[in-house]
């Protein structure tokens, strides 16, 4: 039997924001783990945190999770500032505890937006995000009038070009590390990946025009253009996407 | 409980049959639509498929779902692809051999009409899908590019990259969300669905628990859809997102829907293994990576020396040596079974010996590292990411995880339940996947439920509906209401010491031994004792801190839980009454001589169909036999 190739322990501080509901007041707590295995993940050294704060009779921590594998966006929190945590192209529930040297201080606090209430401790409620989907992010075709699908030919690069833009998991990162917690580039994304599509093309302007409109009624911010979105993204989707939205935005502006 | 309902399997030939059905099917006029209501549980493929395509028809549907979006049901993790007998190959893929395809993986353990009507729904899927946008990998020409998968013989997966649940999923909530704009769909995120309403034995709505405020919730509705995928975390670890349950499908099991096979669940051979105690889940390894990569095992059992030390001659490429005809591609069950015996001898690797390597040296140094990177980068990376290891440089570890549960609710061939009203749609039900189901076959009946089939036969229910929905005061409504209020306030007021997970854990490491990749009588018998006496404990020593109002996942976790017990109890019985091997079912007892599963189609050549009678009382089995038609069961070899 082979031993693990990197299986050591390592202690850690975690200074984690607690506040039971919206209203009441919220603080930093200090915990402290002991021999934890590096090969956890972040989230699976909060169960056991949380296992321990049971035991103990105390209330556990609240944050969201649920995959456990990068794919569903439900995750996501600042640890030390950064969203999602200091590694690239990961989200948190993919941050494993090998990253950190023994004896590390982690601050783990809740995505902050206005569009984003907090619910409980690491937890906001990011429903606004689907209401901006819900604004124009799909294409206007119900079940059964599809044509043949080799009717409708994508070239490789244009659909895999789209299918970069797709991979965005509604995590919330990006605005979360944008001082102006803008969600340009969650809409550049879905706009870019209808765009590129012939089938997305009918309701390109209406989509564009609707999706922005909503993401300034819902409280996002504008575009800080600092790049820290692309940064945080888990999927790594180019912010180039937020020029290319706004030039198309102008340009429409223009001939109307 | 009137025992086993008709199937209402069609008359005639099974080609075609599903066109002749849905053209006897009565028809609602657009305005009587309107008044009709519909709920539908999930928002998975099944769910958002089947919900949009109802409220496009003009239904009032609302949608309940526990996560804070549609988007994030579990559906979005599948990575491989969804199949669909288009022949764009032109490999000779046809509608018959996607149908022989569906039966013979399924071991002959499913209806033939419906697999018939799968394949034949497939290509109508990928057409919708292409259409709503999902940006599926392309040829050089543009036109949709397919692969070979799991063992086929034919190319006729389409996929998009390693996400094409994700991309499929988000084409059928992108439906979901252009009909809540539209104003016709109700969209209820955070409800945790704990009962099914009944009206003399009619499905009538649902009890919700509000996952912020606590608060407890009654929907009614003339027809209620369960679409809540499967129940792989009963094993505590699985590839299944944490969250995913099983208390709907279980609520309603009590309350007098037939489950069927619950045995029946595919273990995944190429998952990354577990390492600490403290690990929440397994991550699926694609399949795809089985091509390349050449499965070992030291042949010197206790053999501790890291893998690049073990020569060429003390490793033991045992898919390839015990079939020589497909070697590292043998089949799901074949591959996760063998890995388990090895590991049993003394031969794994990795901690606790739990796993077994999977290399990729030999194709890196004959295609080059470039090719490979290409290939398989971002699942190598993740690999890299989660074990710490580089894939380039060591051999990967693997081990077999429980990924799907081809068991279920039991469903007639329009999709409805025991319980009528209650239609049961995508991993929730046991239909066309029979004892194993095949590779890309779950996406893509997931959304041929979804978007073909129950919005046909749910309108034919919905039809012979002249009663409006019951209000909520309703004493049955009342009665389910305080059934969940029991169940919250019994869970509470326990006072014991250890948390959830930790019995959750226990049971996992319980099932996976007992009903896992292989099994025996007295195995099960014990774990029928266990499983038991672990359930005692719970209601004991279990704390769930917080009470029933605000945000409490321990109390989430705990009710998911407490129903596990009871759906790890049925597997038990059900593995243990199936005296045969059969797909993803294996009896130790039923074995040949050089140990291939024996299949008894004499006497198991049905669906087990088992009906709850009280807390305490010996479920009944119920047998609905399975004929065959147009393709005649055969054993089969992999030798």
């Amino acid at each position: 039997m082979t031993p693990a190739s990197s299986a050591r322990t390592i202690s850690l501080q975690l200074r984690i924001w607690r506040q039971v509901t919206p209203e009441a007041p919220g603080g930093f707590q200090t915990y402290r783990l002991e021999a934890v295995s590096t090969d956890l993940s972040l989230l699976e050294a909060l169960d056991l945190l949380n296992e321990q704060l049971i035991a103990a009779g105390e209330r556990p921590v609240g944050f969201e999770h649920d995959c456990r594998e990068g794919i569903c966006g439900s995750c996501g929190f600042l640890v030390n500032g950064q969203a999602h945590g200091p590694q690239a192209a990961t989200s948190v529930c993919q941050l494993y505890l090998r990253q950190f040297a023994d004896g590390a201080s982690l601050s783990l606090e809740p995505w902050r937006a206005r569009a984003f209430p907090l619910i409980q401790d690491l937890a906001v409620d990011r429903a606004a995000m689907d209401r901006l989907l819900i604004a124009g992010g799909y294409c206007s075709v119900s079940t059964g009038q599809a044509p043949e699908a080799n009717a409708i030919l994508v070239g490789q690069e244009q659909a895999r070009s789209a299918f970069d833009t797709a991979t965005c998991i509604g995590c919330g990162a990006c605005v979360a590390s944008c001082r102006n917690a803008s969600a340009s580039l969650f809409v550049a994304a879905k706009l870019a990946h209808l765009a590129q599509l012939p089938q997305g093309l009918p309701e390109r302007g209406r989509r564009s025009a609707a999706m922005q409109a909503a993401m300034t009624a819902e409280g996002f911010g504008s575009c800080s253009s600092n790049l820290e979105c692309e940064a945080a993204c888990p999927k790594q989707i180019s912010a180039d996407w937020i020029s290319w939205m706004h030039v198309d935005l102008h340009a429409r502006n223009q001939r109307n | 409980m009137g025992g086993l309902p008709d199937p209402r399997l069609p008359a005639g030939p099974i080609a075609d049959a599903w066109r002749r059905t849905r053209a006897e099917l009565p028809l609602i006029s657009p305005l009587r639509k309107r008044q009709l209501h519909v709920l539908v549980v999930g928002t998975g493929l099944a769910g958002a498929s089947a919900a949009a395509t109802l409220a496009e028809q003009g239904y009032r549907v609302t949608v309940l779902t526990y996560h804070d979006s549609p988007r994030r049901a579990h559906s979005v993790a599948a990575q491989g692809g969804i199949n669909a007998a288009k022949n764009y190959a032109g490999d000779g893929d046809s509608i018959e051999r996607l149908f022989a395809d569906t039966l013979r993986g399924g071991d002959f353990r499913a209806r033939e009409a419906g697999c018939m009507r799968l394949a034949e729904l497939s290509s109508g899927i990928i057409d919708q899908c292409v259409a709503q946008g999902v940006p599926f990998a392309r040829e050089y020409g543009g036109t949709l590019a397919s692969r070979s998968f799991g063992g086929a013989l034919v190319s006729r997966t389409f996929y998009a990259r390693g996400q094409t649940g994700q991309q499929l999923l988000y084409g059928a909530t992108g439906a979901l969300l252009r009909q809540v704009a539209a104003g016709r769909i109700n969209l209820l995120c955070r409800r945790d669905v704990l009962e099914l309403i009944t009206v003399d034995g009619v499905a009538r709505g649902v009890v919700a628990r509000h996952l912020l405020t606590g608060a407890l919730e009654v929907h009614t509705a003339q027809a209620v859809l369960l679409a809540t995928g499967g129940y792989s975390n009963v094993f505590f670890l699985s590839t299944n997102a944490l969250k995913s349950n099983a208390t709907a499908i279980w609520r309603a099991h009590r309350q007098g829907a037939l489950f069927a096979n619950p045995c029946f669940t595919q273990i995944h051979p190429t998952c990354i293994p577990s390492g600490d105690a403290g690990q929440s889940k397994l991550t699926l390894m694609s399949e795809s990576l089985r091509n390349d990569g050449r499965i070992w095992l030291p042949a010197i059992a206790g053999d501790s020396r890291p893998p690049e030390q073990i020569p060429e001659a003390e490793r033991d490429y045992f898919l390839e040596r015990l079939y020589p005809r497909y070697g590292n591609m043998a089949p799901r069950d074949l591959a996760s079974r063998r890995a388990r015996e090895l590991c049993n001898g003394g031969h794994g690797v990795g901690p606790g010996g739990r796993s077994v390597y999977l290399d990729l040296r030999d194709a890196i140094a004959e295609q080059g590292r470039a090719v490979i990177a290409a290939r398989y980068g971002n699942l190598l990376e993740m690999y890299a990411r989660i074990s710490g290891d580089d894939p380039y440089a060591v051999p990967l570890r693997i081990y077999p995880a429980p990924h799907y549960t081809m068991g279920g609710l039991w469903v007639d061939y329009q999709l409805m339940s025991s319980i009528p009203g209650l239609f049961v749609l995508g991993e929730a039900n046991y239909s066309e996947h029979g004892a194993n189901r095949l590779g890309a076959s779950a996406l893509m009946q997931g959304l041929a439920d979804g978007y073909f089939i129950a919005p046909a036969t749910v309108s034919a229910w919905l039809a012979g509906q002249p009663t409006p929905e019951i209000s909520a005061d309703h004493p049955a409504c009342r009665e389910a209401l305080a059934r969940a209020r029991a169940r919250l306030e019994a869970l509470l007021q326990l006072n014991g010491q250890r948390p959830v997970d930790a019995f959750h854990r226990e049971l996992g490491t319980l099932m996976i031994e007992r009903c896992g990749i292989s099994r025996t009588a007295g195995g099960l018998r014990a774990g029928l004792a266990e499983v038991g006496a672990l359930e005692q404990r719970f209601q004991v020593e279990l704390r769930v801190p917080g009470g029933i109002e605000g945000p409490n996942p321990e109390l989430e976790k705990a009710l998911r839980v407490s129903d596990f017990f009871g759906l790890a109890q049925l597997m038990l019985r059900d593995a243990l009454a199936r005296e045969e091997s059969c797909g993803a079912h294996f009896r130790e007892e039923h074995q040949s001589a050089d140990g291939e599963a024996r299949r008894d189609d004499d006497r198991f050549s049905h669906i087990a169909a088992w009906e709850y009678t009280g807390d305490g009382r010996e479920p009944v089995r119920h047998a609905e036999p399975l004929r065959f038609t147009a393709l005649q069961p055969s054993a089969r070899s992999y030798r």
